[in-house]
């Protein structure tokens, strides 16, 4: 069984739950950047949840399957196709042998999830699928994919129910804008009083360059930092602090200007003060905001962050009983 | 011993799973090997919960999973780690030495800091012309001449995959500093030998970097692909807490290491160290010494 890659799309990669272990190397997690549509895939399928699965980011490929296979699409609203003719998302269904999978253009969110019955089968590095493409390593040669790719699959665990669908009140729910919540710490207390609230209170647009390593924001006010003597080792920009490491979901504000939060694939470490950090259950959020689209940032304690983080254990539990 | 009692860490919340702790705002090596010392005991206890440990140049950072172990809960054995590592009668560490071989003033790093002259601070010579001119030396041998004798402890591994980060092991008034790039490059060979601020590095792949450009080492220090045998299944080479001294080389010598090294025959000099602190800092002139000796 293979899977044939004609087109590529635009940002296309194989991508599991991600790996743990390695941030202090300097190698990120990785993984789907949302993991919840992830997940809801390979559970449609009956797959294991945190199977291989192709991210496919704002414009989706086209794929040749050799096989019939069952297929589950969850995530960003890009209509499937098979030989053009339009099939359902966050459901199961059949691409027959020969046929051509493809996908129309994107109309909410930014990242789709295509599972495969039994998963995508690409070699394990650091125990894990998922694709690394800035230190080249994991999915298909540690890259995303390139026409003339050819994918294997692994058994189905399984069998897969065509016709299978997410329930309605597990579908995702995309917006025009956002809210991100935020624990606002580590190095915000270099801010000027009046910048931080700022940040909070103006409206952000994402800008072009958001990626798997992070999401830069535009629109709002320049943020100043608190005048200083440069501490020994941290550079001179204000921004600037001695070379430490990035949570994933961390905001950086690089010479006050432009907001960066980081995500799966981030750079572990550098030189600018991060001004807080981004709660987990948003990061999946994060992954699906196209370019252009507007931000608000929401402070929030850790109490609200780890209540926020039940809820979100509480819809993963539901899609793990789904029937 | 030193007397002089350190200031209190700090411990900011990262969102509901990361622990940020900033050991000292500045760089210094006491600060480096408190970290050191307190995330390599957090790591011995093999505690429920505790998902990554990271050391950092003067900080660190824990990610863990708030259902099993409480951020308040987190801190406080943090806070007691630290008061071990304070009351600890002698500052050592088991170590290893590491001998790297550059050849500076190569011509792939030429070549690359030729084509973004317009992002650098001088355009009219080379990374390393402005290095030397700004440190007081009167030419780039100078320079290589301080960057290749000391010894360099890497105080931190990231950014991307493997790459070290290393602080002189010299008195303040010794270190060299040179500042970033104005614009960072888009462009860095593989296994370069930059650096900025008061910190060398060695690029781990190629790609974006805004550090000054000196050399290239033909010493694999990332293995993706599993070939190297100097390098273990973490794909790795560098640990924070290793010892670098680099050894000038030739083109020759590096041709033949470049050769050696994809043949998957590189083995780089490498010996076992014990670093104590105090001593160091008593009479950092002696280590570097010791440094060079342990590598005969």
């Amino acid at each position: 069984m293979t899977i044939d890659v004609i087109k590529p799309g635009l940002a296309t990669s194989v991508q599991d739950l991600g790996r743990t272990g390695y941030y202090h190397l300097g190698i990120p997690p990785s993984g789907g950047m949302d993991q919840r549509s992830l997940r809801a895939a390979n559970l449609l399928l009956g797959n294991p949840e945190g199977a291989a699965v192709l991210e496919c980011a704002l414009m989706g490929p086209e794929l040749r399957f050799d096989e019939r296979r069952c297929v589950a699409a969850c995530g960003a609203e890009m209509v499937p196709k098979v030989d053009g003719q339009p099939q359902p998302l966050n459901e199961v269904f059949e691409v027959p042998a020969g046929a051509t999978l493809g996908f129309d253009f994107v109309r909410a969110g930014a990242r789709l999830y295509l599972a495969v019955e039994g998963g995508f089968d690409v070699a394990e590095k650091l125990a894990s699928r998922s694709t690394y493409a800035l230190g080249g390593l994991g999915g298909v040669e540690g890259r995303p994919l390139k026409a003339g790719d050819r994918l294997a699959t692994l058994p189905a665990v399984t069998p897969p129910r065509p016709g299978r669908r997410l329930p309605e009140a597990l579908l995702p729910r995309f917006a025009k804008h956002y809210r991100l919540r935020v624990v606002p710490g580590i190095y915000d207390h270099r801010l000027e009083a009046a910048s931080r609230e700022r940040f909070y209170a103006e409206t952000w647009a994402v800008a072009s360059e958001a990626d798997r390593i992070g999401y830069r924001l535009k629109g709002g006010s320049s943020l100043s930092f608190l005048e200083r003597e440069p501490p020994f080792g941290a550079g001179d920009d204000p921004s600037n602090i001695v070379d430490a490491c990035y949570p994933i979901g961390s905001i950086q504000v690089p010479s006050g200007s432009e907001p960066i939060i980081l995500h799966r694939d981030a750079v572990s470490g550098g030189g600018y003060a991060m001004i807080g950090t981004v709660i987990s259950a948003d990061m999946d959020w994060v992954g699906q905001i196209q370019p252009h689209q507007q931000v608000r940032f929401e402070a929030v304690d850790l109490e609200q962050a780890l209540a926020a983080r039940r809820e979100y254990r509480d819809t993963l539990e539901a899609l793990r009983r789904m029937p | 011993m030193t007397t002089q009692t350190p200031s209190p860490a700090r411990y900011s919340l990262a969102a509901d799973e990361y622990l940020f702790v900033e050991v000292s705002e500045e760089m210094a090596l006491d600060a480096f090997f408190r970290a050191l010392s307190i995330t390599q005991r957090l790591r011995a206890l093999a505690l429920p919960g505790i998902i990554e440990i990271c050391p950092a140049n003067a900080s660190y950072q824990v990610r863990y999973e708030p259902d099993l172990i409480s951020a308040e809960r987190l801190i406080e054995i943090l806070k007691s780690l630290d008061d071990e590592v304070a009351a600890q009668r002698e500052r050592t560490l088991e170590t290893r030495v590491i001998e790297v071989p550059v050849l500076y003033d190569d011509p792939w790093t030429r070549e690359t800091l030729m084509r973004f002259r317009d992002r650098h601070q001088d355009p009219s010579g080379s990374d390393l012309d402005y290095a030397a001119r700004i440190n007081g030396f009167s030419t780039p041998a100078g320079f290589i001449e301080a960057h290749s004798a000391s010894p360099w402890f890497v105080s931190m591994v990231g950014f991307v995959a493997g790459l070290p980060f290393m602080y002189q092991m010299v008195p303040r008034e010794r270190q060299l500093q040179v500042p970033k790039y104005l614009r960072p490059r888009t462009d860095t060979p593989k296994q370069t030998v930059g650096y900025g601020g008061c910190f060398s590095c060695i690029y781990s792949v190629r790609g974006a970097g805004g550090y000054q450009m000196f050399g290239i080492t033909p010493m694999p220090i990332y293995d993706p692909d599993g070939g190297q045998p100097h390098i273990d299944d973490s794909m790795i080479f560098f640990r924070p807490g290793d010892i670098v001294k680099h050894r000038a080389i030739d083109r020759a010598t590096h041709d033949r290491l470049q050769a050696d090294a994809e043949a998957g025959r590189f083995r780089p000099r490498v010996a076992p160290f014990t670093f104590d602190l105090d001593a160091f800092e008593g009479d950092p002139d002696a280590t570097a010494i010791r440094v060079k000796e342990v590598l005969q």
